[in-house]
């Protein structure tokens, strides 16, 4: 509760937060097919109509409602990133953890598999994944998931290495405390502002390289609405119907940017010496 | 003949407000060619920012001078008001007219130049000495310095040197340039007692030599009494007190001086030994430790083959008895503070053994960490980190749990409503009691204080002390007191061990090792203690080096011979 108040007078964490719920009722009206047409339904007579009171972005060359398949879309590329993004926060804190944790041997061997990881762009990753596995919301989810994991895996065990360092954790050694109890209260504990940031700008990115599998034709399969779909459908009419274009590409851009500022607001707000004293 | 300097009404203030946000709020004073002001306060007292108003230092740490004037005298005769001088002028004051040393000697030099390069761009810059010209000055200046083999020294890189010989580099690349002022900001803090020494007879060589003026800043009034002429004492950004050395000593008027005075710890050669507390041989030991051996081994190579190893602790005994005090001193890199992590079992022990007798919970041993700001995990509340060695311990979270929080808290002298806090909330003294109260948390025996009482101020520290001996007293406590500063190991300790290079060398009463040492090194490191008693004395040069502790695989070092000074007094023989 007071996290949300913070982030209500925090100026950029108002805007990112605001892009994100307006975002996040979409998805839900999409979901529910509480949209203004039917996502799949295709109007003949209406086809490449530019926005109108009827069709508030316009219609496609099937002359279906692009504002309802923005929706639906919406919900198909945050189903996959939040998926992609639990998937890849979870196993590159337990990594990275149990790395710096560790250290010598298993630190060599985890992080050294990361960097390999690491080394291939994370679009071709994905596609390799994907070309092994199939296409498919799961695989999306799968491979996006593992493409982000070594970044996570990173962003912990830097801090880790330091934090295991600290008197704290010596201290909580002379009182007899457990390995999972240092691991978690002192470990992780602070470890919550960087991964905050990092998941947040991590969905951004897993928003983006859904919407590029998508766009290449291995995310999400017509007829589903996806945001990359869209645009990969746009491009031969760029000129004859630019909302075609238009309308997806704001949104890819807009949703990006408000888990950037939402990521922002979050750091600023969460880290206990940042706030007033009276607090 | 005007002053040198001459500082009016100097304001100083920080932040987008600067007015608002007065840091140093009407400083004024004067300041003859060749003579030394001493600017003596706590932390947050403006002292550091006044002095980095000189040459305007402080702009770059986000400080605005809100108004005064600040006038020096340069060297080719004109005056200039540095409040309104320009960044070029600026440039020019502080290369030529004025220079600047530093606390800490590691961060004020680039580690990727050798020390030379460092000490020849001073040059380069200064006087426009270029190539050998510019080797030959640097060399004269590390010898300026005393610095033994400068020649050789000249191609090291700062990490190759230890903390004196960094500061000496600091000081020589000050004085490189013939500044008229030297502006010294804590210069011997993070050093040890010995090397302050050292460092502080070489500034007064320096001043003789040269007849350059100084602005001593710190927060040790004991130290500067030795060199300056003036001292102004600072509290909440005005200088509460100024005048003449001997004065301010003798006869403080303000009442902040005389508290200031009063908490210095004094060095009394063990006449200041607690008298309370006579350790009794009946009762056993609650620790003892026989022959305590810890080593890093240092790999090297590919195949991380042993290339020998750091002997950090070398056969050490003691024992502790139930409610005395032993204090541990000795300088950095003699071994107490290894010792003490040993005796927590944060560092295993190569040989030897520490056997901790069942006392009255589980984990009879607590221990107090030097640096109250990094031993408290930030992110959790004092409710939460009071009750970590409970839980670790089994316990639950419950009404009993919480009342012993609150009655621990008040015994140290914590308001109630600390319990839903943070760590950074607190100021660093309450931190330390912070950390004291979670060390009694599980009713300890022993509480082992890792330079505990070092970081704070010394009117803290005073009172921190006091609160250490009255627990000691109501809880039946014993302390391993490890520090460096022998004034305040005399307030608290009951025996004192003294360690050198990894070794007991003396250990005994307190008042009989402090009152007639007997191993060289205890005298020297007596000797080196500043107070304000002893402001006449003159000290000397020494550069006697503390030997590395890296030996060679299998090497041992002989076994120790000792001799009885008195009763509960022994010394170390030293091999002749």
């Amino acid at each position: 509760m007071q996290i949300l108040r913070a982030i209500a007078r925090h100026p950029s964490g108002r805007i990112g937060a605001l892009i994100i719920l307006v975002y996040l009722i979409a998805a839900i009206l999409g979901a529910f097919g509480l949209t203004p047409h039917n996502a799949l339904q295709q109007f003949r007579i209406d086809r490449l109509k530019g926005p109108s009171l009827t069709y508030w972005t316009g219609t496609d060359l099937l002359g279906r409602d692009t504002m309802s398949r923005l929706m639906v879309g919406i919900g198909q590329s945050f189903i996959i990133a939040f998926a992609s993004v639990a998937i890849a926060t979870l196993a590159g804190t337990i990594i990275g953890l149990l790395a710096a944790w560790w250290g010598t041997l298993w630190d060599g061997i985890l992080m050294r598999l990361m960097d390999v990881l690491l080394a291939f762009p994370a679009i071709l990753l994905a596609l390799l994944i994907i070309a092994i596995v199939g296409p498919g919301t799961f695989t999306s989810v799968a491979a996006i998931g593992i493409v982000y994991t070594p970044i996570f895996a990173r962003v912990v065990r830097g801090p880790a290495l330091s934090l295991k360092q600290r008197d704290f954790v010596d201290a909580a050694r002379t009182f007899g405390s457990s390995q999972w109890f240092i691991l978690t209260r002192h470990l992780l504990l602070n470890l919550v502002a960087p991964l905050t940031v990092q998941v947040t700008l991590a969905l951004a990115w897993a928003l983006l390289t859904e919407a590029g599998l998508s766009f290449l034709g291995l995310g999400t399969q017509p007829p589903s609405p996806s945001l990359g779909l869209m645009l990969s459908e746009s491009r031969n009419l760029m000129e004859k119907a630019p909302w075609l274009m238009l309308f997806p590409a704001l949104v890819i851009m807009l949703g990006i940017l408000g888990f950037n500022l939402f990521g922002d607001a979050l750091r600023d707000i969460l880290d206990p010496r940042t706030q007033r004293r009276s607090a | 003949m005007s002053p040198l300097l001459s500082v009016k009404d100097l304001r100083v203030g920080f932040g987008r407000e600067p007015k608002a946000n007065e840091v140093v709020k009407g400083v004024s004073f004067d300041l003859a060619a060749g003579e030394t002001l001493a600017i003596v306060g706590e932390s947050g007292s403006g002292k550091s920012v006044t002095a980095l108003s000189i040459n305007r230092l402080v702009d770059f740490g986000g400080g605005r001078i809100t108004g005064g004037s600040i006038l020096l005298q340069r060297s080719d005769g004109t005056t200039l008001d540095v409040t309104r001088a320009d960044e070029s002028a600026l440039t020019h004051v502080r290369g030529r007219d004025v220079g600047m040393i530093f606390q800490e000697p590691m961060t004020s030099l680039n580690p990727v130049h050798t020390v030379g390069a460092q000490i020849e761009e001073a040059f380069r810059l200064n006087r426009g000495l270029t190539g050998s010209a510019a080797t030959a000055a640097a060399k004269e200046a590390l010898e300026r310095v005393r610095i033994p083999d400068a020649a050789q020294r000249l191609k090291y890189y700062p990490h190759q040197l230890s903390g004196g010989m960094r500061q000496r580099v600091m000081i020589a690349m000050a004085i490189a340039s013939n500044p008229r002022l030297l502006i010294a900001d804590e210069p011997t803090t993070a050093l040890d007692v010995t090397v302050q020494a050292q460092i502080m007879a070489l500034l007064a060589e320096l001043r003789r030599e040269t007849g350059m003026a100084m602005i001593f800043i710190t927060h040790d009034i004991g130290l500067v009494a030795g060199i300056a002429d003036q001292i102004m004492v600072m509290q909440g950004g005005v200088a509460v007190e100024q005048g003449a050395l001997n004065a301010v000593l003798d006869s403080p008027q303000h009442d902040y001086t005389k508290h200031l005075l009063s908490a210095v710890p004094h060095f009394t050669a063990g006449k200041a030994a607690r008298a309370d507390g006579r350790r009794s041989e009946a009762t056993p030991p609650i620790i003892s430790v026989d022959n305590l051996v810890v080593r890093f081994p240092i790999a090297r190579g590919l195949f991380r083959s042993s290339a020998g190893a750091v002997h950090a602790v070398d056969g050490v005994d003691f024992d502790l008895r139930p409610g005395e005090t032993l204090g541990i001193v000795g300088e950095s890199g003699s071994g107490k503070s290894t010792t003490a992590r040993a005796v927590l079992g944060l560092v295993k022990a190569t040989r030897g053994r520490i056997d901790t007798a069942t006392g009255r919970s589980r984990h009879p041993v607590q221990m107090v960490f030097q640096d109250p700001f990094a031993s408290l995990n930030p992110r959790l509340d004092v409710a939460a980190l009071l009750a970590e060695p409970a839980i670790a311990a089994g316990q639950r979270v419950d009404a009993k749990l919480l009342d012993r929080m609150t009655f621990l808290l008040a015994r140290v002298g914590l308001p109630d409503d600390a319990l839903t806090r943070y760590p950074h909330q607190f100021s660093g003294g309450q931190r330390q009691r912070l950390c004291i109260a979670r060390a009694l948390m599980l009713n300890p025996d022993v509480v082992v204080l890792d330079e505990a009482v070092s970081a704070l101020d010394v009117s803290v520290q005073a009172r921190v002390l006091d609160l250490l001996v009255d627990l000691q007293r109501e809880f039946g406590l014993a302390y391993l007191f490890i520090s460096h500063d022998m004034a305040v190991v005399e307030r608290i300790a009951h025996r004192i061990a003294v360690m050198y290079a990894g070794q007991i060398v003396e250990i005994g009463d307190a008042a009989a090792v402090l009152s007639s040492p007997q191993h060289s090194y205890t005298r020297r490191l007596i000797a080196a203690v500043p107070a304000i008693e002893r402001r006449r004395e003159l000290f000397t040069i020494d550069a006697t080096q503390v030997p590395s502790l890296v030996r060679p695989a299998g090497f041992e070092s002989d076994p120790a011979v000792w001799r009885d000074a008195g009763l509960d007094h022994r010394v170390r023989v030293e091999a002749a």
